[in-house]
């Protein structure tokens, strides 16, 4: 991956003057290769990632195993667009194996994703069974580990 | 009751300004010698996995048979550099055990060792406990801290036994690439000297491949001890795992000592390096963020007026303070009490280079930029 990407991975808030530093590149050419990957939808969006543990708008998560029909020459993606598209749904995965896509939704309570996933999700023709699995506990997320960190114990000082 | 020739082996003048950082908190210290990563999961895991398996014996003095095997695939790989694994290949205990090893198996009482200055602090030491002579080949800030070659025709004149190579180096970070090491070896080459090459930086180069010295020619490689280890590029200090590589005569004599005073290098950290050695991509993700670093570091010293020699590897610059007219121990000092980052004095590394600092970037980017902008606060009041 392409060295600016991969800072950016990392820290999407980091200054165009730090990013002109660590690459050594012009502040101009890092605009213009920013631009580009935006144009191109290599670069999706800037987003923080948030303990929502140690937040006091805490929610649920739950992640919704969903059986399928796939339709006529359309196949999952028709039936995943109309399953994507309700906002509780925040990721959506087709997968192989025993169910077909993954989901990961967010609600206020247990209620609401049940009533979701009751009123909306299983009563679609096309989804044939539903399984709901809530989260109860974040270790790690997007490669940031969200519990007690390791620290380094090096002394101070050392030649 | 010590000996004479230990008492004589000066401490370390900077020993207090160590204490001083030892007992302060909340330091940001640009002082410490060693990676800020922790070794990759893989390769603790490995570890962890031998224990519970009950791994927990010596090994050969020479040390497992699968890492030097391992060792020797790689410097093949990446260099095209041959060694027997069964009898040119040594397991030490971190490279300092394999400079200790090399220089008591080669140097007798009164040899001279030349010893490129600034220097990484154990080299004179070691060769006075062996009642070695150290003559110091200087290098200058103005030369890119790299080696004059007439200055080291001119000590040739002494008979030196061995010569003591370092790079990437500690402190300057500084290294050498295959011509200049070709009219390095083309001098000794007129002498029957040993180039000990510690070359333990070489998986932190940023600009060029590294060259080791013995990949040179057939001839340098029989007189070059080349000493490595899995500290720095590995991320693997406290592991302490060294090894050497070098003609079968001067192995097996380094074998002898280290079969009587160390036995065997830990059989756990051992078996840990191999799987190190099929880490790549970890390795290579420190490399990077440590090449990030170097570029931000060198361009925030340069524009503080610290003047940097833009290193090549290793993760240390060596900057002058000569500008702000106050010697290296004063401005670590004022620096540590005013703004709490700790840098290394550059009399550590040799007494005359008492107007430069090293500073360590194995630190992260918030770190070094807080430090950076603490220095910048620093020099405005000086």
């Amino acid at each position: 991956m392409d060295e600016v990407l991969e800072i950016l991975e990392n820290n999407a808030r980091i200054s165009l003057e730090d990013l002109q530093k660590l690459t050594g590149k012009s502040k101009k050419d890092i605009e213009r290769i920013m631009k580009n990957y935006e144009k191109k939808g290599v670069i999706v969006k800037y987003k923080t990632i948030i303990n929502k543990q140690k937040t006091d708008n805490k929610g649920v998560v739950a992640l919704i195993e969903v059986k399928i029909v796939p339709q006529k020459d359309v196949g999952f993606d028709l039936v995943a667009q109309r399953i994507y598209r309700f906002p509780e749904v925040k990721s959506c995965y087709l997968l192989s194996g025993t169910y077909d896509l993954l989901l990961e939704v967010c609600g206020e309570d247990i209620n609401t994703v049940a009533s979701f996933v009751s009123e909306k999700l299983a009563p679609l023709s096309s989804v044939r069974g539903t399984a709901t699995h809530f989260m109860l506990k974040k270790y790690k997320e997007d490669g940031v580990i969200l519990v007690k960190e390791e620290k380094n114990q090096r002394l101070p000082i050392a030649y | 009751m010590i000996s004479k020739r230990i008492k004589k082996v000066p401490p370390s003048g900077i020993r207090e300004f160590f204490d001083l950082v030892l007992g302060m908190p909340e330091v940001i210290s640009l002082g410490v010698g060693e990676p800020d990563f922790i070794t990759p999961w893989r390769i603790r895991e490995k570890a962890i996995t031998a224990l519970e398996e009950g791994l927990t014996s010596y090994t050969s003095n020479q040390g497992l048979l699968s890492l030097r095997k391992g060792i020797t695939n790689l410097l093949e790989k990446k260099y095209s550099l041959k060694y027997n694994p069964e009898d040119e290949t040594l397991i030490t205990v971190g490279v300092s055990e394999g400079m200790d090893l090399a220089i008591r198996a080669i140097i007798e009482p009164g040899d001279k060792v030349i010893v490129v200055t600034p220097y990484y602090v154990a080299y004179p030491a070691l060769v006075e406990i062996c009642c070695g002579k150290v003559i110091y080949l200087p290098t200058k800030e103005g030369d890119g801290f790299k080696i004059n070659l007439g200055k080291l025709k001119s000590l040739l004149s002494q008979n030196p036994k061995a010569i003591i190579l370092n790079y990437p180096c500690n402190p300057t970070g500084i290294t050498y690439n295959r011509k200049e090491l070709n009219q390095i070896w083309n001098i000794l080459s007129k002498k029957d000297i040993v180039v000990i090459s510690d070359e333990t930086y070489d998986e932190l180069n940023y600009d060029k491949a590294h060259v080791p010295f013995s990949s040179l020619n057939r001839k340098a490689k029989k007189k070059t001890i080349l000493l490595n280890g899995f500290s720095k590029g590995y991320a693997m200090t406290g592991f302490r795992v060294g090894f050497a590589c070098g003609d079968k005569e001067i192995i097996s004599a380094m074998t002898k000592i280290h079969s009587y005073s160390m036995l065997c290098g830990p059989i756990i950290s051992q078996i840990a390096a191999v799987e190190a050695l099929r880490a790549r991509k970890e390795i290579g993700q420190m490399q990077k963020e440590y090449k990030d670093r170097r570029n931000f570091i060198v361009k925030e010293f340069n524009r503080l007026g610290l003047s940097t020699v833009k290193p090549q590897g290793a993760f240390y610059c060596f900057s002058s303070v000569k500008k702000y007219k106050i010697s290296a121990l004063d401005f670590a000092k004022k620096l540590l009490l005013q703004e709490k980052v700790a840098v290394v004095p550059g009399t550590a590394f040799g007494e005359e280079f008492n107007s430069y600092i090293r500073i360590s970037y194995a630190n992260s980017l918030e770190n070094l930029r807080e430090a950076a902008a603490r220095i910048e606060r620093f020099l405005s009041k000086l």
